[in-house]
């Protein structure tokens, strides 16, 4: 057993999950079956093998270019609606479960 | 006037809009006889989550206004079409198959609806899915599942499930979904339709509510590969509200279907014919390469031999970048939240235990583990460089080949509950799809039989970066042959 029931409680809490005591045994079975199975990764000799984020600064791209010039088509002027206008404020606070007029509502953060 | 008994079997793109622009149709009547056929059919496949009526009758009418005008419809000109639930529509609800989600309704459209409304589509509803394009069989809805429509007992597959479904059974003409191990094309294959994974980058995702950042792609599901090249050439290129989506040419990739393939060089690799392969999809397959040495192809061995090693790096990356991007699901902006808390802490808890499903968190779960302190090393940053030798595999074969062939699953689709309580079981339905998800390379799923109960199989082709064209090409000559 990689995973033990602390860490499935430590994890979850790293995740804001609140789980119950069935979930957490689920999760232990589960995290440890997947894990032992992830394991065959070590097989792989990778010390000098480099790691890979993203494809996207592979491919498709002006070779001739260098690091961040290679992504230049991707940055923009920093100005105030620059690609499209905000989102109508009522729109979007719309969706919030709890909102007044200007802003998200949320519980008290700070006690006085 | 069209009814619901209209024959929607043989409608592909190209014919809706002849028949709406030379007015033997109209727009309107073709979305409701849509509309009448999900009636129909839906209550037991469930693929629609939710129908948008009135925003497609309102397209119909402006389509068919153009066609009364004389004016030239453009390429989906009075389409009907169905958009996986993970892709906004302003508007409409858009749920990503979580109950996290249930009233969200987006203030904006996702670019590639955009563009597909832009191109005449009609948008007739979103398509069932599993919770944020999480699982293999379409079970993971928070709503219901998906059944396929050749066999009520099976699994559609998944992510886009209902996606591939509505295809399949003739409830909309084309459909976006989403694939980050494998969603669009495996589905594909369990129903029977045509399932492109473009490049990475090739397509907006400007609107797609992220599951795993560096995979997920958006493409579509069609009853033909023209039709899938017809939406591929709608929605690809650069977008400005993407800066993931590249800045490279699309070319024209349905005037380029009929070249003939003759001379094209196609890679087997026998990583893809290994333990685990069922007898009847192997048989099937086989018979596909052998069509496509008929057709003038060269078939040449290739050995991706990194392959046995795609399921875990897959695994550890798409779950480390979720367990980031669902932190935003926390009961603030536009989640569900839940009743009678008293901290921020203890709503940002129990607003995500009762929105999310179990698969959600189990994945959630092992990528937090994956990155947290003292595991960073051993699993998120090895899978990282497995990653690379995955992609070398790939790099290393096209120098060799034009496109490599593979079966899509190596089963048909299996029955509802059979994997759903073994998600190791459930993952490996991903074996052969989700190396090019990985590498962000394109791949298609294209029909090529059916086993002896009937059930559809499918055959992949993938290729190199940005040429979606060759494999559009050699998926529409083994199509026509």
């Amino acid at each position: 057993m990689k995973v033990t029931d602390q860490d499935v409680v430590y994890v979850a809490e790293l995740a804001n999950l609140e789980l119950t005591e069935e979930e957490r045994a689920g999760m232990l079975r589960d995290l440890n079956s997947i894990l032992e199975y992830v394991d065959r990764l070590d097989e792989l000799d990778t010390s000098e093998v480099p790691p890979m984020a993203q494809v996207s600064d592979r491919y498709g791209m002006d070779e001739a270019k260098q690091g961040s010039a290679r992504f230049a088509y991707a940055s923009r002027e920093d100005v105030v609606e620059g690609l499209r206008k905000s989102l109508p404020r009522e729109e979007v606070l719309a969706n919030a479960p709890d909102a007044d007029e200007e802003f998200f509502r949320v519980p008290k953060v700070i006690e006085r | 006037m069209p009814t619901a008994n209209m024959d929607l079997k043989f409608l592909t793109i190209d014919a809706v809009r002849t028949a709406v622009q030379e007015r033997k149709t109209t727009a309107q009547a073709l979305a409701e006889a849509h509309y009448a056929r999900i009636q129909q059919e839906d209550g037991q496949i469930g693929a629609f989550l939710t129908l948008s009526k009135e925003r497609a009758l309102e397209q119909a009418d402006r389509i068919d206004r153009m066609a009364a005008e004389g004016k030239t419809l453009p390429a989906l000109g009075g389409v009907p079409v169905g958009i996986k639930d993970v892709i906004s529509t302003r508007g409409v609800r858009t749920t990503a198959g979580s109950k996290i989600l249930e009233n969200y309704i987006p203030p904006y459209d996702g670019t590639a609806v955009a563009r597909m409304e832009a191109a005449g589509a009609v948008v007739l509803g979103k398509m069932n899915c599993d919770e944020f394009a999480m699982g293999s069989s379409n079970e993971n809805s928070a709503y219901h599942p998906v059944r396929n429509p050749r066999d009520l007992s099976r699994v559609p597959g998944g992510s886009s499930g209902g996606s591939a479904a509505a295809v399949a059974a003739d409830m909309a003409v084309v459909t976006l979904g989403s694939d980050t191990g494998g969603s669009i094309r495996q589905p594909a294959s369990f129903c029977g339709v045509v399932g492109l994974m473009p490049t990475y980058g090739r397509v907006s995702r400007y609107g797609l509510i992220a599951f795993a950042s560096s995979l997920d792609h958006i493409g579509p599901l069609a009853k033909t590969v023209k039709d899938s090249a017809i939406v591929l050439r709608t929605i690809a290129g650069r977008d400005p509200m993407d800066s993931t989506s590249a800045d490279v040419a699309v070319p024209d990739y349905v005037g380029e279907l009929d070249k003939p393939v003759r001379g094209m060089k196609l890679g087997v690799a026998k990583e893809y014919f290994s333990e685990g392969l069922d007898d009847e999809v192997r048989q099937a397959v086989e018979a596909a390469i052998d069509k496509l040495k008929a057709l003038g192809c060269d078939v040449v061995p290739v050995s991706l031999p990194h392959t046995p090693y795609a399921i875990p790096t897959y695994y550890l990356i798409a779950t480390a970048e979720a367990s980031s991007n669902l932190a935003r699901y926390d009961g603030v902006r536009y989640s569900r939240r839940a009743r009678g808390v008293n901290t921020l802490s203890e709503m940002y808890r129990r607003s995500r235990d009762e929105g999310l499903g179990a698969e959600v968190k189990r994945r959630i779960m092992l990528g937090t583990y994956a990155l947290s302190a003292g595991y960073y090393d051993a699993y998120y940053l090895k899978a990282q460089k497995v990653r690379t030798l995955l992609t070398r595999d790939f790099d290393e074969a096209f120098r060799k080949v034009d496109a490599i062939v593979t079966p899509t699953s190596p089963t048909a689709a299996f029955r509802l509950g059979e994997k759903s309580n073994d998600p190791l079981a459930m993952y490996l339905a991903d074996i052969y799809t989700v190396t090019a998800d990985l590498a962000g390379i394109p791949g298609i799923s294209v029909p090529c039989g059916e086993t002896k109960e009937k059930l559809p199989i499918g055959l992949q082709i993938l290729g190199k970066h940005f040429a979606e064209s060759t494999i559009l090409r050699v998926a529409h000559a083994y199509e026509q042959a």
